[in-house]
C-alpha cells in the first residue's frame, strides 16, 4: 500500500515539475559557481546591458565580496558614475525616457533567472533575428515583438528566421545564423553563458552559501538521527 | 518481559543525544540571532561620510550625519585651544582615560589636528544632542564658562575638547569617532585610515 | 543540589500542578504499542508548527506589509539580512511540508478509522485546524506580493462573489477594496501573523486534549482500554514517555534531514514550493499565462474548475471539504481499521486516493478538454467515496477483529490478498537477477579481502 502510494506520488511530482513546453529552449551550460565565468558575465553586463537594465536588488559591495573583486575592478566593470560601493545597481536610463523610446521600460533583471529560468535567458539572448518591420530591425523567437534591440549582434552576427507553414499560417519556428560576427558561434555561446551565469548569481547570491553548507547540516542531522535511533532501539528492547 | 535493563547504556545514550542535540541547537540559534544584527542595508547607510572643510571659518561648527548620529566638526581658534589645559582641574577625566576615542585623538586637544575638532554630538548621559555654546561667560552658564557644549536635557557640560565637567550627570567625555584626513581639506568620518 | 531541586518542585506544585500534569500526560498516558509509520505525522506537524512560528517571527521583523515595499522587503531578507535567506527558505519549505504531513496525518485517519466513535470530536477539531491552515497558507502566500500572489488571491477572493445576493459585497469586504490592493495585503498580514496562528494553537490544544481523553487509535483499530491488567493499565499500552518520546525524536531527526536537504539543495522544488512567476513583482495590469494555486490547494482547485458554472464550482469545492467533516457519520462500518475491512472498502479507498492525487496533478496543468474530462471523472469518484459510503459501509463483510494488538507492520508472508503474492513473486525473481548476483559476488570478494 505504502509502496504503491510512494510510486504514485513520485511520478506525480515528476510529471508536475516538468517545464511547460512552448518553444524549445536550449540548455545553457550554466554554473553559477564558475567564478571566472560569473565575473566575465558581470563585465559583459556592464558593457551591454547596464545602459538600460538595472539590478536594483543587488549591491555592488555584495558582488565585490562574493566574487573577490576589489573596488577598483568594480569601478571598471560595473560601478560607474557617482555610485558608491554599498549602493544597489541602478541603470542611468530614466524609465519614462525609456518608455518613450522603446514603448516599455526595460525591466529590472535582478530576478529574471528565477522567474524565467536560465535556459530561457540563454535562448533569448541567442534568438534575435532580422525583421525589417520592427523599429530596431530585430525580432525575437522567444519573445515575439520584443522592444529590445539585439545588443550582442556584433559579437553574434545577424540571424535569419526559419519560417514554417502550419495550416495556412506561417510561423517563425527557429533562427539560422547568416554569418558569424566578431565571435565564432561557439565563442558567442560562451559569452551568452557567462551572462546567464552572472544573472543566475544575481538572482540568488545566497546560492553560493547554501549549497556548500548543506552537506554539513545534513551529515550532522543524520548523525543525530543515528544516535536517536540507537536510543530508541535500546528503550524498545523492553517491548516484545 | 524485561530481563535486565542496561541503565548505564541508557544514560550514556541519553546524554550523548542530549549533548549532540544541544550542539545542534546552538548552531541553529545562530541564524535566528544573527538575523537581528544590522543588515547590509544598515551597514550601507552607516558607511563613512566625507566632510569638506575648505570653507570652515574659525569658530564655526558644522554637523554631519554618520550612522544616524550627529557628528560635529569644529574649527577651534588658537585662543580656545589655550583654554583647554586651563580647565584640567574642572573636568572629570582630563587625560581621556575612561572615554571612547581612537588612538590618534588621545591627546590634550582630543583630535588629530589641534584646530579641527571632530566629535560625536551625543551626550554620554542619556543621548540628547548638546547645544554649542562658544560664547565666554554668558548669563546662564556663569562667569567661568570659557566656551563648550551644554546639554539641555539634564544640564551636563562639556569643554571645547568634549571633556565632561565634574559634578554633572554625564559620566564620560564625548565620543570621538574614527576619522582621518583624506586630503588637506577633506575628512572621512567612519574610518581610521586609508583602507583599500 | 537534589534537595534544592525537590524543594523547588514542591514549591511549584503547591501553586501550579505542572509536575502532576507532565506525569499524567507523559508517564501515565498509555499509547498502543504498535504505532507505525503513519502515526508519526501528528508530532511532526507540531514540529513544523514550531518552525513556522519561529521563522515567522524573524521574517516579520524585516518584512514590510505595504504593497509598494513588500516585494523588495522579501528580497532584502534574502540578500541583506544576515542568514535571512535561510530563515525564508525554512519558512517556505515548512509551509509545503506542513501540508505533506497533514495530508498523511489525515490519510492515517481514513486508513485506520481514527475518526470513528469515540473520536468524532477529535476528527472535527482536526478538520477545523485543516481549514484554518488552508486560510493561513493562502494569506501567507499573498505577502510576497509577486505575480502569483496577487493573481491567485484575485481569482480565489472573487469566487466569493459567486455567492448569490451577498457575494460581491462579501468579496469587497474581505478585500477592503474593489480589487486585491494594499488594504488586502495589510489585513492578510495581520490575520496571517497573529489571528490565525492564535486560533490554530488554541485548536491544537483542544485537539490534543480530545485525544488524551479517549486515547489513541492504532493500526488494528481496537480499543486498548478494553483489556486492562490488575492495576488498570491497558495490557497493550506502553507509557508515552520514554517509548514514544524516543521514537518521535528519531523520526523528527529523519524528517529534519529531509527538510534540510530541501532547504539547502532545492528550496524551489522545481517551482512547486516557490513558484517561478512569483519572482516577478505583482502587476495589476498584466495577468500571467497560467494562474494556479500552490500545489497543496490543487486537488480542491481541480474540483472547482471541473464544474462549468461559477457558483457550482464554488459549491462543489466547499462541499469537498464539508464532506470530510461528515465522515464519522457517513461511515457506518463498526470495524475501524482497513486491515479487517472488506475488499470493497479497500478498492473504494484506493480509488479515492488515486482521484485525490489525480485531481492534485491536474490542478497544476492548464485547462484542456481531456484534462477537464479527467478532472470531472476524478471529482465524481471523490464525492462517490463519501456519498456512497453510508450504503457500502453498512453492508460490508468484515473480518473478525482480534482482541489484542498485532504487530505494527504485518510481515509480507502473512498479508492476505493476491497483490501481495505478486509482490512476493517479484522479490523472489529479483534474487536471481544477475545484478543481484554480481552484488553478492562483490560483497563476498570484499569480505574475502578482510
Amino acid at each position: 500500500m505504502k509502496k504503491v502510494l510512494s510510486i504514485l506520488v513520485f511520478s506525480a511530482v515528476a510529471f508536475v515539475a516538468h517545464a511547460q513546453s512552448g518553444v524549445d529552449l536550449e540548455s545553457a551550460d550554466h554554473d553559477a559557481f564558475d567564478q571566472l565565468s560569473v565575473i566575465r558575465g558581470a563585465e559583459y553586463f556592464g558593457e551591454y546591458c547596464l545602459g538600460c537594465h538595472s539590478l536594483k536588488q543587488m549591491r555592488y559591495s555584495r558582488i565585490s565580496k562574493d566574487l573577490h573583486v576589489n573596488e577598483a575592478r568594480m569601478r571598471e566593470m560595473l560601478l560607474f558614475g557617482d555610485n558608491k560601493i554599498h549602493d544597489v545597481i541602478q541603470t542611468s536610463m530614466d524609465p519614462e525616457v525609456a518608455t518613450g523610446i522603446f514603448g516599455a521600460a526595460p525591466p529590472d533583471l535582478s530576478l529574471v533567472v528565477r522567474s524565467r529560468g536560465a535556459d530561457w535567458v540563454y535562448t533569448y539572448l541567442k534568438s534575435f533575428y532580422q525583421d525589417s518591420k520592427r523599429p530596431y530591425g530585430v525580432n525575437n523567437v522567444l519573445l515575439p515583438n520584443a522592444a529590445m534591440p539585439n545588443v550582442l549582434w556584433e559579437l553574434q552576427g545577424p540571424q535569419a528566421p526559419i519560417i514554417e507553414e502550419h495550416g495556412g499560417k506561417s510561423e517563425v519556428a527557429g533562427v539560422r545564423l547568416e554569418h558569424p560576427g566578431s565571435l565564432t558561434p561557439r565563442q558567442f555561446n560562451v559569452v551568452a553563458n557567462d551572462i546567464v551565469n552572472f544573472l543566475t548569481y544575481v538572482s540568488e547570491p545566497s546560492l553560493l552559501q547554501r549549497v556548500p553548507l548543506g552537506k554539513y547540516v545534513i551529515f550532522y542531522l543524520l548523525f543525530l538521527t543515528w544516535i536517536f535511533h540507537r536510543l530508541k532501539k535500546e528503550y524498545w528492547k523492553d517491548i516484545d | 518481559m524485561m530481563s535486565g535493563v542496561d541503565n548505564d547504556k541508557r544514560r550514556f545514550l541519553t546524554q550523548a543525544a542530549g549533548a549532540v542535540g544541544a550542539v545542534g541547537t546552538g548552531f541553529l540559534a545562530v541564524p535566528f540571532l544573527s538575523s537581528m544584527k544590522p543588515s547590509a542595508k544598515a551597514e550601507a547607510l552607516g558607511a563613512p561620510v566625507e566632510v569638506d572643510i575648505a570653507k570652515l571659518e574659525p569658530g564655526q561648527r558644522i554637523v554631519v550625519l554618520w550612522r544616524g548620529k550627529p557628528v560635529w566638526v569644529l574649527k577651534r581658534t588658537p585662543e580656545t585651544l589655550q583654554t583647554i589645559p586651563e580647565l584640567d582641574g574642572e573636568v572629570l577625566d582630563p587625560r581621556s582615560d575612561q572615554s571612547d576615542q581612537p588612538l590618534s585623538s588621545k591627546n590634550e586637544a582630543r583630535s588629530i589636528r589641534p584646530e579641527i575638532f571632530v566629535a560625536v554630538g551625543v551626550c554620554t548621559h542619556l543621548g540628547c544632542s548638546p547645544v554649542f555654546r562658544p560664547e565666554i561667560a554668558p548669563a546662564d552658564l556663569g562667569a567661568d564658562w570659557k566656551g563648550g557644549f551644554f546639554c539641555p536635557c539634564h544640564g551636563s557640560k562639556f569643554d571645547l575638547a568634549g571633556r565632561v565637567y565634574k559634578g554633572v550627570p554625564a559620566p564620560v567625555n564625548l565620543e570621538i569617532p574614527p576619522y582621518y584626513f583624506a586630503s588637506e581639506n577633506r575628512i572621512v568620518v567612519g574610518l581610521e585610515g586609508e583602507k583599500a | 543540589m537534589n534537595r534544592r531541586g525537590d524543594a523547588f518542585r514542591e514549591w511549584l506544585d503547591e501553586r501550579l500542578p505542572i509536575g502532576q500534569f507532565l506525569e499524567d500526560q507523559l508517564l501515565k498516558y498509555y499509547a498502543p504499542k504498535n504505532f507505525n509509520f503513519l502515526y508519526f505525522f501528528g508530532s511532526l506537524a507540531l514540529l513544523v508548527l514550531v518552525n513556522q512560528i519561529a521563522t515567522g517571527i524573524i521574517l516579520a521583523m524585516h518584512y514590510k506589509p505595504d504593497a509598494k515595499l513588500a516585494f523588495d522587503s522579501v528580497e532584502y531578507i534574502m540578500r541583506d539580512v544576515d542568514w535571512g535567506w535561510l530563515i525564508r527558505y525554512m519558512h517556505s519549505t515548512g509551509a509545503s511540508l506542513f501540508f505533506v504531513v497533514i495530508y498523511m496525518h489525515m490519510f492515517r485517519g481514513l486508513f485506520y478509522g481514527s475518526f470513528k466513535k469515540p473520536r468524532e470530536l477529535l476528527w472535527l477539531f482536526g478538520m477545523v485546524i485543516f481549514v484554518l491552515l488552508m486560510g493561513e497558507a493562502f494569506m501567507g502566500y499573498l505577502l510576497p506580493w509577486g505575480q502569483m500572489s496577487y493573481w491567485g488571491a484575485q481569482v480565489i477572493i472573487s469566487l466569493f462573489g459567486a455567492i448569490p445576493v451577498i457575494g460581491e459585497d462579501l468579496a469587497t469586504w474581505i478585500r477592503g477594496d474593489y480589487v486585491i490592493a494594499d488594504a488586502t495585503l495589510n489585513r492578510f498580514f495581520s490575520l496571517h501573523v497573529i489571528a490565525i496562528p492564535l486560533a490554530i494553537i488554541g485548536l491544537v490544544v483542544l485537539h490534543l486534549a480530545a485525544l488524551r481523553t479517549v486515547g489513541s487509535n492504532n493500526p488494528d483499530g481496537i480499543e486498548i482500554k478494553k483489556n486492562r491488567d490488575l492495576v488498570g493499565i491497558p495490557k497493550d499500552g506502553i507509557p508515552f514517555h520514554p517509548y514514544y518520546t524516543v521514537k518521535d525524536l528519531y523520526v523528527a531527526g529523519l524528517f529534519m534531514a529531509i527538510f534540510a536537504w530541501i532547504v539547502f539543495y532545492s528550496p524551489e522544488m522545481g517551482g512547486l514550493f516557490l513558484e517561478h512567476p512569483n519572482f516577478d513583482p505583482a502587476d495589476p495590469m498584466k495577468t500571467p499565462e497560467h494562474i494556479q494555486p500552490v500545489w497543496y490547494f490543487t486537488p480542491f482547485y481541480s474540483i472547482l474548475r471541473a464544474i462549468p458554472s461559477k457558483l457550482g464550482g464554488v459549491v462543489a469545492m466547499g462541499a469537498s471539504i464539508v464532506v470530510l467533516f461528515l465522515l464519522p457519520w457517513l461511515d457506518r462500518c463498526p470495524v475501524k481499521s482497513v486491515r479487517y475491512r472488506s475488499p470493497l472498502f479497500k478498492i473504494a479507498l484506493t480509488a479515492f486516493v488515486i482521484s485525490f492525487l489525480g485531481l492534485g496533478v491536474l490542478g497544476t496543468k492548464p485547462v484542456t478538454e481531456l484534462y477537464t474530462m479527467m478532472a470531472r471523472g476524478f471529482s465524481v469518484v471523490y464525492f462517490a467515496f463519501f456519498l456512497l459510503m453510508p450504503i457500502f459501509s453498512s453492508v460490508e463483510i468484515t473480518q473478525p477483529v482480534p482482541e489484542r494488538l498485532t504487530e505494527s507492520v504485518v510481515p509480507l508472508s502473512q498479508r492476505k490478498g493476491f497483490q501481495w503474492r505478486l509482490i512476493e513473486e517479484g522479490i523472489r525473481a529479483l534474487e536471481h537477477v544477475p545484478v543481484r548476483y554480481y552484488l553478492n559476488n562483490l560483497l563476498a570478494r570484499l569480505r574475502g579481502k578482510n
